[in-house]
């Protein structure tokens, strides 16, 4: 279908910003009168408050105001392992106990010296399976793990069991959680290759680039917060409710983030931005609560590593029959989440597995902040189950191309517990795709090649994630002067798709881009309702939410005109700045002319009358406000059927060099499978930026404790590895299949997640192949590891360690 | 790769907060680096600085680094603070045309130097640079935060050397992190910037 925005580049409207410096991000606010918050954060992985005596910080001059889990939750502290405010019980060190305000941060800091703090020092525990022992610590108060519903709880295996797990056999415990499909035990009855192993999977810190820096201020009863986040009217809302002010008096000024990764879409993953809004409400002043890198650590979120036990069978022709995984999710000093479930359906839609088992524990370690991050479970799993695709290919005598393509998920298929069916799906257009980019088939002869220490290997990775949701709104305003002006929600974390989802209204209205403003920035120019912007949804939702809401307006506009110039709505059509009359295109009216009389008109054509009643309460709020200021498009999405994945399949040839265990990347492919592409340059910096992140997890980041004193060791960028021009390499090819979606009116779908663990897999299947097929069945796989192999060491000082070094 | 300039080294920054009477981590030098207190002493704080071709006057504490005055003194929000200890690039800047991190230099240790950020790259009728306007057309940004310094950092480059080839970007531009791995982005943003020039 030829489109005259969609799948075409533009210049998203704060590029120029970014570029010059002048956009701005929460902590470039200043305000008259403006004081400034510290932190005084926990120098203990877990302890209880017993005291604190700020006498002598607040007598000194220029100190304002200290700040207190006392004073933010005056009836207690939720009973959840979730992110708290301020707590009087910690269970990291870093995690934020108390602020102090003053007229400038040297002054805070020196005030925060005289705080005379007691803490009762409580047991901590760094390595799940360490809590999961008999005997072994806890890292919460009421028990290790935290059961939905129920509440804290205490789970022991017996030392056997754990030993047992360590040594690579399937746990025997109860799971807390489970689910599958399939008759099990005769998909492995009728595998001619089985495989099994345990595995583990780090958990790494986000490292947003811009810190969680946060200012606040109240007038006439208002709380104003500039602030950061993925999702700009989605997180407003709940971040209302954490700070305890209405909507209504609660505006959120977020016009760009520096990154979020999965940390920043949700309130409850950012609750440290109420400090700033408390401490101005009880100081009566502005607050600047500017964050440190080593704070961004630890309240800003990781990864939940893994420690797992995987079987999987397959047939002699190659098809998965069976797959049994058992996961230990360490569930961190706060949050949680959901990787190994999602894990599990991934594996699930990829390999479209015939019978399938999936239990898992989830238990708390005293170390990061846990939460979703950028594919979080699928691109851990992808690490791992790709190697053992070479391995089944290897050990049935089929090539490694055709292993994936026969087990690839196509329109029709289903995936997960439920048997859901994709809304479309062209996994083997993707690998094909890849192959012919890549040059697979002449490529392939130089696997296992050596040239001096150096030993050249290839990798094959997909990558999927379930990318779009429904039910949320839009708004559109046409302006008397001709001018469209869409309200999105949609939150500016650096993919542009609060800019290309609007585009798809621009599209309906065939309006050229000139003449239309994105509407957006804060919560008080009256937004529409977007979903949490994780889980790679907002194209697909968005689109459909933008489109809508322009569908509205052109029935309106249609409706005007043929009151006002006879016939029917439907004689009409528009051609981007007029709505004329299709047997007669002299007789029409231009936009500025229905908007103006729209206007006259009132009721519906201005949103005062026949609003959907099903709206958002964050976009009726919006729609009450905007009633009566122009012709409006208004819209609430119904539920869309099945599930719109988003694929990616990535190709990577290595060199390796034995000696060191380091690897260049030769060759490096990312090709996409989202539906029809919305923004060609967006979809490539998704993919380039998916590659870099998959680097990172099968070859780089980690968390590093001190097992001492439970103290961060890789707090930093650099400690913490983020991946950097030098790890990545100069080139990345990029592609996509571009098939359009029935479920989505532009076709449309997401690929921020997959983008990574296409990547993560097809290096770990690279590193594999170099490796003349040894698996490690770990990510990241370090040189250390690869060296330690080379030399015949034992891999595993430590078998499946979290928080740690292996090996 | 671009010359390094000695006399701004993160052993004599280090050196210096040390002198200058703050603690040697990286927190403390953040808030110190703000800091109002006027300790008694011979160093003057009333200093010019050279921004962007301006001479400006500045009150500026011993300890204060160059990213604190340009954000919190001159209002030059543009250079961002990833993480004030010398590991990500977000603060660079250009002094006397070699890109250095501004969250390790002394304010007072550059006061005879050309100091040029991120705001200073626009021509007078607001064209934009080469720099900024290829990485406008190769959509190099992704969230942004990074971006002043990556700019920076690549005007710096092809100022030492206007026609790298890909490789010897990337080696030039490997002092900046980049969070969202918009890498190969910004290194087109780079190689076009040199065939716009
Ligand atoms: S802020 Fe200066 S290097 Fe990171
Ligand atoms: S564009 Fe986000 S950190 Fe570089």
């Amino acid at each position: 279908m030829a489109y005259m925005h969609i799948g075409k580049d533009f210049v998203p409207p704060d590029v120029p910003g970014k570029v010059t410096g002048r956009i701005k991000y929460a902590e470039d606010y200043t305000r008259e009168g403006m004081v400034y918050a510290r932190l005084l954060t926990s120098p203990v992985p877990h302890g209880r408050i017993v005291n604190i005596d700020a006498t002598a910080a607040l007598a000194m001059d220029g100190v304002v105001g200290i700040l207190t889990a006392d004073d933010v939750y005056p009836d207690g502290e939720p009973q959840s392992t979730g992110l708290k405010i301020l707590t009087n019980e910690p269970t990291l060190v870093g995690e934020p106990i108390l602020a102090i305000a003053a007229v400038d941060e040297k002054t805070a800091e020196s005030a925060m010296a005289l705080i005379s703090l007691t803490i009762e020092r409580l047991p901590f525990v760094l390595d799940p399976l360490d809590s999961l022992r008999e005997g072994g610590p806890d890292a919460y108060t009421g028990g290790n793990t935290f059961v939905f519903r129920q509440g804290f709880a205490q789970e022991k295996w017996t030392s056997d069991q754990v030993t047992s797990f360590q040594n690579g056999r399937e746990p025997s415990a109860e799971p807390q959680q489970s689910w599958e499909y399939g008759d099990l035990e005769a998909g492995f009855a009728s595998s001619d290759f089985i495989y099994e192993t345990a595995f583990s999977t780090a958990g790494y810190p986000h490292m947003s680039m811009e810190p969680r820096s946060a200012m606040a201020y109240w007038e006439n009863g208002k709380c104003y917060l500039h602030g950061t986040s993925q999702s700009l009217t989605a997180l407003a809302e709940p971040m209302a409710n954490i700070i305890g002010v209405p909507l209504e008096d609660f505006v959120f000024i977020n016009e760009a983030t520096g990154g979020g990764f999965g940390q920043r879409s949700r309130a409850g993953s950012i609750p440290s931005m109420a400090i700033p809004a408390r401490f101005s409400q009880k100081i009566n002043r502005p607050v600047m609560m500017r964050v440190t890198r080593e704070e961004e650590f630890t309240i800003g979120g990781a990864r939940q590593g893994l420690q797992g036990w995987i079987k999987i069978g397959f047939r002699s022709d190659g098809s998965m029959a069976a797959m049994d995984m058992y996961c230990v999710s360490d569930s961190g000093g706060k949050g949680g989440g959901g990787d190994a479930n999602s894990a599990a359906a991934g594996v699930s839609a990829l390999y479209q597995v015939e019978a399938m088992r999936f239990r898992n524990t989830s238990i708390g370690t005293n170390t990061g902040h846990r939460g979703a991050q950028r594919g979080p479970g699928e691109n851990q799993i992808m690490a791992i189950v790709a190697p053992i695709m070479d391995k089944a290919a290897e050990a049935l005598g089929l090539d490694r191309l055709a292993i994936r393509k026969l087990n690839a998920a196509q329109n029709g298929d289903v995936s997960g517990s439920r048997s859901t069916p994709f809304t479309s799906a062209y996994m083997p257009e993707c690998l094909e795709q890849a192959a012919e980019q890549f040059d697979w088939d002449g490529r392939k002869s130089r696997a296992r090649q050596t040239n001096g220490s150096k030993v050249t290997g290839l990798g094959i990775g997909q990558g999927y994630h379930n990318a779009g949701r429904s039910g949320m709104d839009g708004i559109v305003r046409m302006l008397p002067n001709g001018r469209l002006q869409m309200h999105t929600g949609v939150g500016n974390l650096g993919t542009y798709s609060y800019a290309s989802t609007s585009r798809a209204a621009a599209e309906v209205l065939k309006m050229p881009w000139e003449d239309c403003d994105i509407v957006t920035g804060r919560t008080d120019r009256h937004l529409a309702i977007s979903s949490p912007q994780d889980g790679s949804n907002s194209i697909f939702t968005n689109t459909r939410t933008a489109y809508g809401a322009a569908q509205d307006m052109l029935a309106k506009m249609k409706e005007i005109v043929a009151m006002d110039l006879g016939g029917a709505a439907a004689d009409y059509d528009i051609d981007g700045s007029r709505v004329y009359q299709i047997t007669d295109n002299t007789v029409g009216m231009t936009y500025a002319a229905v908007a103006q009389r729209a206007l006259e008109l009132g009721g519906k054509f201005t949103g005062e009358a026949d609003v959907p009643e099903d709206l958002n309460s964050l976009t009726a709020l919006s729609v009450s406000r905007l009633a009566g200021s122009a012709l409006m498009g208004i819209y609430h999405d119904p539920r869309h059927a099945g599930n719109p994945p988003g694929f990616a399949v990535a190709m990577i040839e290595i060199e390796l060099d034995t000696e060191t265990g380091k690897f260049d990347i030769i060759e490096l492919v990312n090709i996409a499978e989202c539906g029809t592409v919305v923004h060609p340059q967006g979809l490539k910096n998704q993919l380039v930026g998916g590659a870099v992140w998959g680097i990172g997890l099968s070859a780089l980041e980690r968390h590093l404790y001190d097992p001492q004193n439970g103290i961060p060791a890789s707090t930093g960028f650099w400690q913490s590895k983020i991946p950097t021009y030098l790890d990545t390499p100069a080139n990345i090819g990029t592609g996509w299949v571009d098939l359009p979606d029935p479920e989505n009116p532009v076709g449309a779908r997401g690929i921020g997640e997959p983008s990574m663990g296409s990547v993560s897999a097809a290096l770990n299947s690279a590193i594999s192949d170099a490796l003349d097929g040894h698996l490690f069945n770990a990510a990241p796989v370090t040189t250390d590891m690869i060296i330690n192999h080379v030399a015949g060491i034992s891999e595993d000082a430590i078998p499946l360690a979290q928080n740690n070094f292996r090996g | 790769m671009y010359p390094v300039n000695p006399k701004l080294t993160r052993r004599r920054f280090i050196k210096g907060v040390i002198a200058s009477g703050a603690a040697a981590t990286s927190t403390s030098i953040w808030y110190a680096a703000n800091g109002a207190e006027r300790p008694p002493g011979s160093v003057e704080r009333l200093i010019r600085i050279n921004v962007n071709g301006q001479v400006r006057t500045v009150d500026v504490a011993p300890q204060e680094t160059l990213a604190s005055t340009l954000r919190y003194k001159l209002g030059l929000t543009g250079t961002k603070l990833g993480c004030n200890r010398g590991e990500c690039g977000a603060c660079t800047v250009l002094v006397d045309d070699i890109p250095s991190y501004a969250c390790s230099i002394l304010t007072h240790s550059v006061k005879a130097m050309r100091i040029e950020t991120v705001e200073g790259l626009e021509s007078a009728n607001g064209d934009l640079h080469p720099v900024q306007q290829a990485f406008v057309e190769e959509l190099s940004p992704q969230c942004g935060y990074c971006t002043p310094g990556q700019v920076m950092a690549a005007v710096g480059l092809l100022r030492a050397n206007p026609n790298p080839t890909r490789e010897e970007a990337r080696q030039g531009m490997a002092g900046n992190i980049c969070r969202c791995g918009s890498y190969d982005s910004y290194l087109n943003g780079v190689m076009r910037a040199a065939e716009i020039g």
